[in-house]
């Protein structure tokens, strides 16, 4: 039905286009940029849709490829196109936005049709960064997010916000500027900027412990792994609801995607013989960080803290395949655990928008963020409650909700691998409920803690409508994850067999 | 001695500056009640068809050379000019309004700027020493004119003094280098020196004489350690001449460094090499580390120039075309960003009131948001953020690094690089995140905001679509 449409594009364009139609309707109209926005959102998720109905699940290779010569001389191209791994992303993107824009609807006074158009602005560059195809392409759309989400936390961030996005304005670049010099040396050994054909260049491994670094330090900063996590608790807790929203569900993302699409399939010998490191560092964010959300007084350092300890079970997943192997755990084994790692990180974006959408609700009523000012909540807020518990649940990984289905697989492929590496990830079965379920305990019930608490009003029917839309997806996916696994299965197969064949 | 006519045509840029500098002169003095709007527009029309006689002069085909071997005509000339009139053209589009308010608007500057840009063009097409220097003279005189072009204020004066003296020594030191080499190829002509360094004659003497036009070429560069003048100049000069300053003869500076060292002296590439290493580096730490605390916008804008100096330095260092394509590309992209930079200090600054300080561009956001938005673009290109120029500049740099095997010196450039962008995000923060309590409405005219806005959108532009620019600089060196 789509054949023949650039549709990666238009998921790339529409938003920015629109992000600047939002900028000029907005000169003196805050209804209208709302509305503008609000049209260029949907119009975004309704391609997104297209894009996966017009999917086929069954192939590996990419699909919807657009590639047009873009920088000549060095033999660049505009080279779009999305496989199993990118194709959720991307739509999960699209949804994500649409979040951010109705959660904002009459919350952001200052400024909201610049707070719109930076999100989706934001949105097709978060796009062209899951669907480029050319190293440079994506180092284009990897980088220019900076430049939206800076402005995001430092201008309707909160009082500590000049801080926090100068801290994750540099650290992110530190991380990708480093890429970037890998990115050039490979194309010296490869003769194009094309990713695909970084793949398998059998470089000697010396070498690809360098670039195998380089990308660490991009991606490292942006999943954030321990010990470069420190940007994003300041990040999340200054950032306005949506930039956290977008922070934890997209931008995280980004990093896990990375590894997949850059440093396992460039550099599977590095990744091999540095798996110790990964496997390591992840271990430490499930655990050591899990602890860390325990004793957090701030709602959202706590939820940003429960993010880093999640994303651990991504990475951890993606590099456990080694191990797996060299166990006996065969190829079934491998893919389960980046089949988890992938299914973790799409869940993850639900479950932590969710959550930060929830922290933005009580905020909006009480502007303040710390758990102590809370409690008795479910008694003036009974249908909010409901919402926020379940969340949490999901947070925590109950089963039925999608958070488990990730944290299930990944917990299972470490099996393979060895006892004792189930043993520490399964602790953050133990470790989520305890932070997520105290929390909600002492936010959310006991008696009504203050005056401001008794004064709450409950979700209206904006607000409302988010948390459903929410709530049944994940619950769709915790219930069914089967369309999810099914689409990125063949095109994780096929990595899987891109980074074998060289070992 | 046969003497054979010169092919004037090939020299059609000069000729038509050099005669309109002249009408300028003339026209100016009958519009004594006009502001020097004559001047101004003549002057806007002098450099626009420069840019376009640059390219319908000579454009693909082989390198021409006349005026007895002394002049070249080539594609690297072509660009060289083009850039230099055009940068010039868009840096004296925000002068006149604040010339004005400072009572400073006279014919004088318009003409001054012409011969500077004169200088420049002769300065590219120079295949002598000697001509080489003339061009360079033209321009140095005009622009230590153009410094002290408020006779009133002090720092003015001082910064001219400054200026003047370091640029005189610097000279000297160019001139005793190339009397050096001089002496050691027995002529003048480039193409000897060519071949004289090819054939290793006199190596040791010509490597001398090389030092010390290496040191000339970093002092008309403002490449740390020879960087003092560059802070001093930019703050105390009227800010519509350091916006003029800051750009164009960046573009100049190349071209001295192209014919003299990278053309005539290639051979000598292996030594130069590491000086231009140290030079570079240098300019990257100091320039980095030295902007990061000042609080003075003009001055901090120095210290950044220093640092992309050093960065345009690496490009050069690899000796091959692709290098000098890297930096040619940098030098017109700096310039871009470099004009609009000042041109906004410029917008921003009223009648009785420098907006110097970076804390003057406090609440631009909510004064005006498309300034803001030019500021942020022209900020993030500086700092080297894709969907701006800046990037492309230091990628093609860091590309000719990569390819000549110094990965390390890649490496240590992006982390300057890093570095530098702290300075240029506490400008955006000024500008995004500080609210001014009582926002003074911008009073810029109707011109200066048209060029500002075609300043952004070039940065912009050439953010998105790099290649026509890229195919230009590679083409100036047969790419």
């Amino acid at each position: 039905m789509f054949e023949g449409w650039p549709l990666l594009s238009l998921l790339v364009w529409l938003p920015i286009a629109g992000g600047v139609a939002v900028l000029a309707a907005g000169n003196g109209s805050a209804e209208r940029a709302r509305w503008t926005a609000l049209a260029v959102a949907v119009g975004t998720l309704a391609l997104a849709a297209a894009l996966w109905v017009g999917f086929e699940a069954g192939v590996a290779g990419m699909q919807f490829e657009e590639r047009v010569a873009w920088i000549r001389a060095f033999d660049i191209h505009y080279h779009l196109g999305v496989d199993g791994i990118s194709m959720p992303l991307v739509v999960l993107t699209a949804f994500s936005t649409l979040l951010v824009v109705v959660a904002a609807w009459e919350v952001v006074r200052y400024k909201p049709a610049q707070y719109l158009a930076a999100f989706l602005i934001m949105e097709g560059i978060m796009i062209g960064v899951f669907s480029a195809l050319d190293a440079i392409l994506f180092y284009v759309f990897f980088e220019a997010m900076l430049i939206p989400m800076f402005l995001i936390i430092g201008i309707w961030g909160g009082p500590n916000r000049i801080y926090a996005t100068l801290k994750f304005f540099l650290y992110t670049f530190l991380g990708s500027v480093m890429m970037l010099v890998a990115l050039i040396y490979l194309r010296t050994q490869a003769g194009s900027f094309g990713i695909q054909d970084f793949y398998s260049l059998g470089l000697p491994v010396g070498i690809q412990t360098l670039v195998f670094l380089a990308f660490l330090a991009a991606f490292a900063v942006k999943v954030p792994m321990f010990p470069v996590h420190t940007w994003l608790p300041d990040a999340h807790v200054e950032a306005p609801t949506g930039g956290s929203v977008i922070l934890a569900a997209i931008t995280l993302k980004i990093g896990g995607y990375g590894f997949l699409r850059f440093s396992l399939p460039i550099a599977p010998e590095a990744s091999l013989a540095l798996d110790w490191l990964l496997i390591g560092l992840s271990l430490i964010a499930v655990v050591y960080v899990g602890l860390v959300a325990m004793v957090q007084t701030d709602l959202k350092k706590l939820i940003a803290y429960s993010s880093i300890a999640h994303m651990g079970f991504v990475t951890l997943g993606f590099f456990l395949i080694f191990r797996i192997v060299a166990a006996g755990g065969g190829r079934d084994g491998a893919l389960l655990a980046l089949e988890g790692g992938m299914v973790q990180m799409i869940s993850h974006g639900f479950v932590s928008a969710a959550m930060f959408l929830c922290v933005g609700v009580l905020y909006d009523r009480m502007h303040t963020r710390r758990i102590a000012d809370y409690g008795g909540v479910a008694n003036r807020m009974p249908v909010f409650a409901g919402f926020f518990v379940l969340f949490a649940m999901a947070n925590a990984g109950l089963p039925g909700t999608s958070g488990f289905v990730g944290e299930f697989m990944v917990i299972l492929a470490s099996f393979q691998a060895g006892f004792w590496y189930a043993a520490i990830a399964g602790l953050t079965l133990i470790l989520g409920a305890a932070y997520s379920l105290w929390m909600i305990k002492r936010v959310v019930y006991g008696e009504v803690q203050n005056d401001e608490v008794a004064a709450l009003e409950d979700v209206n029917r904006r607000e409302l409508a988010l948390l459903v839309v929410l709530t049944v997806v994940i619950l769709y996916f915790g219930i069914h994850p089967a369309p999810l696994i099914d689409v990125m299965a063949p095109s994780l197969d096929a990595l899987f067999g891109i980074v074998m064949s060289t070992l | 001695m046969t003497f054979e006519m010169p092919q004037f045509a090939l020299a059609a840029p000069e000729i038509w500056l050099g005669i309109m500098v002249c009408v300028v002169l003339i026209a100016d003095l009958f519009d004594r009640g006009g502001e020097g709007r004559i001047a101004f527009l003549l002057t806007q029309l002098t450099l626009l068809v420069t840019v376009w006689l640059a390219f319908s002069t000579h454009w693909g085909g082989a390198a021409q050379i006349t005026f007895n071997g002394m002049y070249v005509s080539d594609n690297l000339a072509a660009v060289l000019k083009a850039a230099s009139a055009g940068l010039a053209a868009i840096t004296i589009g925000y002068s006149r309004d604040y010339l004005r308010q400072r009572e400073l608007l006279r014919g004088e500057f318009y003409l001054l700027v012409l011969i500077a840009t004169l200088g420049m063009s002769v300065m590219a097409s120079a295949s002598s020493l000697l001509v080489l220097y003339m061009g360079l003279e033209l321009l140095s005189l005009s622009l230590y004119a153009l410094v002290a072009f408020n006779r009133e204020s002090r720092v003015g004066s001082e910064a001219a003094m400054k200026y003047f003296v370091l640029g005189a020594l610097s000279s000297g030191m160019l001139l005793y280098g190339m009397s050096m080499i001089y002496g050691s190829a027995g002529s003048l002509l480039l193409g000897d020196i060519m071949a004289a360094a090819a054939a290793g004659e006199n190596r040791l003497l010509m490597a001398f004489g090389m030092t010390f036009a290496l040191v000339g070429v970093a002092f008309k560069f403002g490449a740390a350690p020879f960087h003092m003048w560059i802070p001093d100049v930019y703050q105390g000069a009227p800010t519509a001449v350091t916006a003029f300053l800051g750009s164009a003869p960046k573009v100049a500076a190349l071209a001295l460094f192209l014919r003299l060292l990278a053309e005539g002296l290639g051979d000598l590439h292996d030594q130069w090499q590491i000086m231009a290493i140290i030079l570079a580096v240098g300019s990257l730490a100091i320039g980095n580390l030295f902007a990061l605390v000042q609080t003075n916008i003009k001055r901090m804008l120095g210290y950044s120039t220093v640092s992309h100096i050093g960065f345009l330095f690496l490009g050069l260092i690899a000796g091959s075309n692709e290098g000098y394509a890297a930096a040619l590309f940098y030098a017109i992209s700096y310039g871009i960003m470099a004009a609009g930079a000042f041109g906004m200090i410029i917008l921003l600054s009223r009648r009785g009131f420098e907006a110097e300080m970076i804390d003057d561009m406090r609440g631009l956001n909510d004064r005006h948001s498309g300034f803001a938005l030019v500021m942020l673009l022209l900020m993030f290109s500086m700092t080297g953020i894709p969907g701006t120029v800046g990037f492309y500049a230091k990628w093609m740099v860091l590309q000719s690094l990569v390819e000549a095997g110094l990965v390390w010196l890649a490496v240590l450039a992006v982390i300057f690089a890093v570095i530098g962008a702290f300075y240029y995000l506490r400008v955006l923060k000024a500008v995004y995140f500080d609210r001014d309590e009582a926002p003074a409405p911008l009073e810029a005219p109707l011109g200066p905001r048209v060029v500002i806005a075609a300043n952004g959108g070039l940065v912009l532009l050439l953010g998105l679509f790099p290649d026509a620019l890229i195919e230009l600089c590679r083409a100036a060196f047969g790419l």
